[in-house]
């Protein structure tokens, strides 16, 4: 028997091989496509069609209008390659324009004020925070009026030059901590990841901070801003969840804990 | 007829070794996230292990024995030599280079994306060529399956082709085409983000793509399992297949039926329509068929055995058993975590019941059962029948045969149970601790540590597997003759072109395949918009 003899009606093991599939798949999709959809009461459909469209997955046009929100979201788009290759002249343009920023945030980038230490940080971090502040996702009465007027050229190149700088130990160490488990645990049961799995110790994630030598004061405030939901610039309530479920014992030993660690130990992967 | 015994013993070897090391990563997981263990101060380290554990028991292993098996079925069942010999050890040298290749990033900590890779997340690309070249390694012993039943056909035209060859190339077939749907995710998708020519990747039809290998990846692995049932042990225990056609019907049932089912795996993801979901459903609840087809042939041909033996009665036959053999007890065994294993895969599939274990530690439970247990106990059956054949060396010490059988079947039960149960507590799967001093979830302590110690006896019995073919390498030296099949109470003479050929079968399978994924797979390419950042794994 050839090939020709196998693939033809008059060999019974075709016919029956065949018809038994076409008649399944027949039978299946008639009933997936048009008597289930038609069986959930709690769904109307105007026509088969569109019974069968739905079982299908065609994708449907999202609502155009956004559901009204009374704050604004943060709308940066951030990628674990964003600002990774900056130029000279960005940098150079950048330590310029972070003059302005000495006041509060140091000359050499470590501050004095329980402002955010920026020597160091990743640029991705910098960039996304300048970002909301300009469009009012974060808001400070201090930092707002001075992110507002930025462009997005200027954006980039503070963060490139912050990025620059080296590590150095923040301005008032204290004795280094021993790691507490809301840092290397979490809580599983109550859905935190460990800290450190995204903020350095452990891993790290696009768009988080390290936070070795940070202000203890300045990391606990914005705990409690996330908790509150005073702050909310964290893409999908990222850090309002982990907050919110944080005991105030958990906010004081994480806090505490990162202000004592000296930044040249922060995990270094790039 | 077995000339290319070093390629074989290779194959073996490899996949043992790499299976053995494997087996302590998992038993050092189990035992980590039990409230046995403290737990690691860095959770990177598990999912590190947990990758090179999949990686090594889902691609290296089974394939390697498939492999193996094949070249071995290849030689003594068609008695013809390998054609194609250079070929099979290019075959398994990329296999070597690929599994070693995979291995360095994962063990470095640059590709803890578990085996089923998860995009968005995104490891160093080493890691994903390194599976490719497992799998294209493999690809080559599909072409050299095909090859040589075609030589042995035109030297034998119009004989039917013997059911381990048949079965064996089926298995090969369903291998090359379900490979297809990993292979166009890490071609497509995967690889182009992980060297950075694109920044974002749509994880949606990443998932769908890998449901495409995912479920029939379990049939592929079944197939070695599937080739002892049918033709090694009824031999083994003196009784002989209670029919041969239904045997082709079974493996050609597994090759239409086993590849458009996988969408059951995205039954909570919202990027599929419910309507394929359905029909995925209703096909996996067909895959069903093929094993029971097999569970009553298997227990015919066995009952034939025992009343050749003398075996009387409606029941009373069972006694008459040669229960000390091996490959009854491995039979045995198999088929009752088959027998467990298969039923709760029935609750997965079905959409509904499936809502209550999704992606809970029952799964875990689910498939280990069925791959850890029924299907890999009869690859260490397949070992122990075929070793004295490759070493021309006698297994002299049945009964730690018998004991490392009986120790890895406890072993898989005490393991699998409790996770089953944990899981319908909705223990979550993928986790490195658990807070056990928690209320919440205190009552599971209990359970998982019996399941961390079942994990122990499975690591012990895999030493004594180890061990027990290690020390067949050194005994006296005999002659174990010819390597023989199973034959059939009624060895078919002639055979119709439909049972004694693959190509209206896989004309199916590829059919199916366009129909159950086409739709899904083409609107998710063309939507824009889907594609969300990728997420790379340790960087910055």
């Amino acid at each position: 028997m050839s090939a020709h003899e196998l693939f033809s009606f008059r060999n019974p093991h075709f016919k029956a091989g065949v018809g038994i599939t076409v008649a399944l798949f027949i039978l299946t999709a008639l009933v997936g496509f048009i008597v289930l959809p038609f069986a959930q009461p709690w769904i109307e459909f105007s026509s088969v069609w569109e019974a069968i469209c739905s079982a299908a997955g065609v994708p449907q046009r999202a609502a155009t209008t956004a559901p009204a929100s009374t704050h604004r979201l943060s709308n940066v788009v951030l990628t674990s390659s964003t600002l990774t290759r900056p130029s000279q002249e960005s940098i150079g343009r950048g330590a310029t324009l972070a003059q302005r920023c000495a006041i509060c945030h140091g000359p050499t980038g470590i501050s004095r004020a329980d402002s955010p230490n920026l020597a160091g940080q990743y640029a991705a971090v910098i960039y996304k925070q300048l970002l909301d502040f300009r469009s009012g996702a974060r808001t400070n009465a201090v930092m707002s009026p001075f992110a507002v007027n930025l462009t997005d050229q200027e954006i980039a190149d503070i963060s490139a030059y912050y990025a620059y700088l080296p590590r150095l130990p923040a301005y008032h160490p204290t004795p280094q901590l021993p790691k507490p488990n809301i840092v290397i645990y979490g809580a599983p049961i109550r859905g935190i990841a460990p800290c450190g799995s995204c903020h350095g110790s452990l891993d790290n994630k696009t768009g988080s901070p390290w936070l070795e030598g940070q202000s203890e004061v300045y990391l606990k405030a914005q705990l409690i801003a996330f908790a509150t939901g005073e702050r909310r610039n964290d893409i999908s309530q990222q850090m309002r969840n982990i907050a919110r479920a944080m005991t105030p014992q958990e906010i004081d030993a994480a806090a505490a804990y990162y202000a004592s660690q000296p930044p040249d130990i922060v995990k270094a992967v790039d | 007829m077995l000339v290319n015994r070093k390629l074989i013993l290779a194959h073996f070897w490899l996949a043992f070794a790499a299976f053995g090391v494997a087996l302590a990563l998992g038993a050092w997981q189990m035992f980590i996230r039990s409230p046995l263990g403290v737990w690691l101060a860095n959770p990177e380290l598990y999912y590190r292990s947990l990758t090179a554990h999949g990686t090594v028991m889902g691609y290296v292993f089974p394939t390697l024995v498939a492999m193996g098996f094949g070249y071995a079925i290849s030689e003594s069942a068609l008695q013809q030599r390998l054609v194609g010999a250079r070929w099979a050890w290019t075959g398994f040298w990329m296999i070597v280079v690929g599994a070693v290749m995979a291995m360095i990033p994962v063990a470095l900590g640059r590709a803890s994306v578990l085996y089923t890779f998860y995009p968005p997340l995104i490891g160093n690309v080493f890691y994903y060529i390194g599976v490719v070249l497992v799998v294209v390694g493999s690809w080559i012993w599909v072409a050299l399956m095909s090859i040589n039943l075609r030589v042995w056909k035109k030297a034998n035209p119009g004989a039917p082709v013997p059911l381990a060859m048949f079965a064996n190339v089926a298995g090969s077939y369903l291998w090359a085409w379900t490979a297809v749907g990993a292979a166009l995710e890490l071609l497509l998708q995967i690889i182009p983000v992980s060297v950075g020519l694109k920044a974002t990747i749509d994880a949606g039809l990443a998932r769908v793509f890998f449901s495409w290998t995912l479920h029939a990846i379990v049939y592929f692995w079944l197939m070695p399992t599937y080739i002892a049932y049918y033709t090694i042990v009824p031999r083994a225990i003196g009784g002989r297949i209670y029919s041969d056609t239904m045997a082709r019907i079974s493996f050609i049932l597994f090759l239409v039926v086993a590849m458009p089912i996988g969408m059951h795996h995205t039954f909570a993801d919202p990027q599929v329509g419910a309507g394929f979901k359905f029909i995925h459903s209703a096909f996996t609840a067909l895959v069903a068929l093929p094993t029971l087809l097999t569970v009553f042939t298997i227990c015919a041909s066995v009952e034939i055995a025992a009343r050749l033996r003398g075996g009387r009665g409606l029941f009373g036959w069972i006694t008459a058993l040669p229960w000390d053999n091996p490959m009854l007890l491995a039979l045995a065994f198999s088929f009752v975590m088959l027998g467990f294993g298969g039923a709760g895969g029935l609750i997965n599939m079905s959409y509904q019941l499936d809502a209550s274990i999704h992606n809970t530690q029952w799964i875990t439970g689910h498939f280990h059962l069925i791959f850890g247990g029924a299907i890999v106990i009869m690859y260490f059956a397949i070992a122990y029948d075929l070793w004295p054949h490759l070493t021309g060396r006698a297994l002299a010490d049945l009964g730690m045969v018998r004991t490392q059988l009986w120790l890895w079947f406890i072993g898989m039960m005490v393991t699998t149970f409790p996770w089953h149960w944990v899981g319908i507590l909705g223990m979550p799967r993928r986790m490195a601790y658990f807070d056990f001093g928690d209320p919440a979830i205190a009552p599971q302590a209990l359970s998982v540590t019996f399941s961390a110690i079942g994990g122990f006896i499975l690591l012990t019995s895999g030493i004594l597997f180890l061990v027990i073919l290690a020390r067949g390498m050194r005994s006296p030296v005999t002659d174990a003759g010819d390597y023989q099949f199973s034959l059939a109470v009624h060895q078919p003479a002639t055979m119709p072109i439909a049972l004694n050929s693959h190509a209206l079968w896989v004309a199916l399978m590829i059919g199916l395949t366009i129909t159950n994924y086409g739709y899904p797979i083409m609107t998710l390419a063309l939507t824009e918009g889907t594609s969300v950042p990728a997420v790379y794994v340790g960087a910055q």
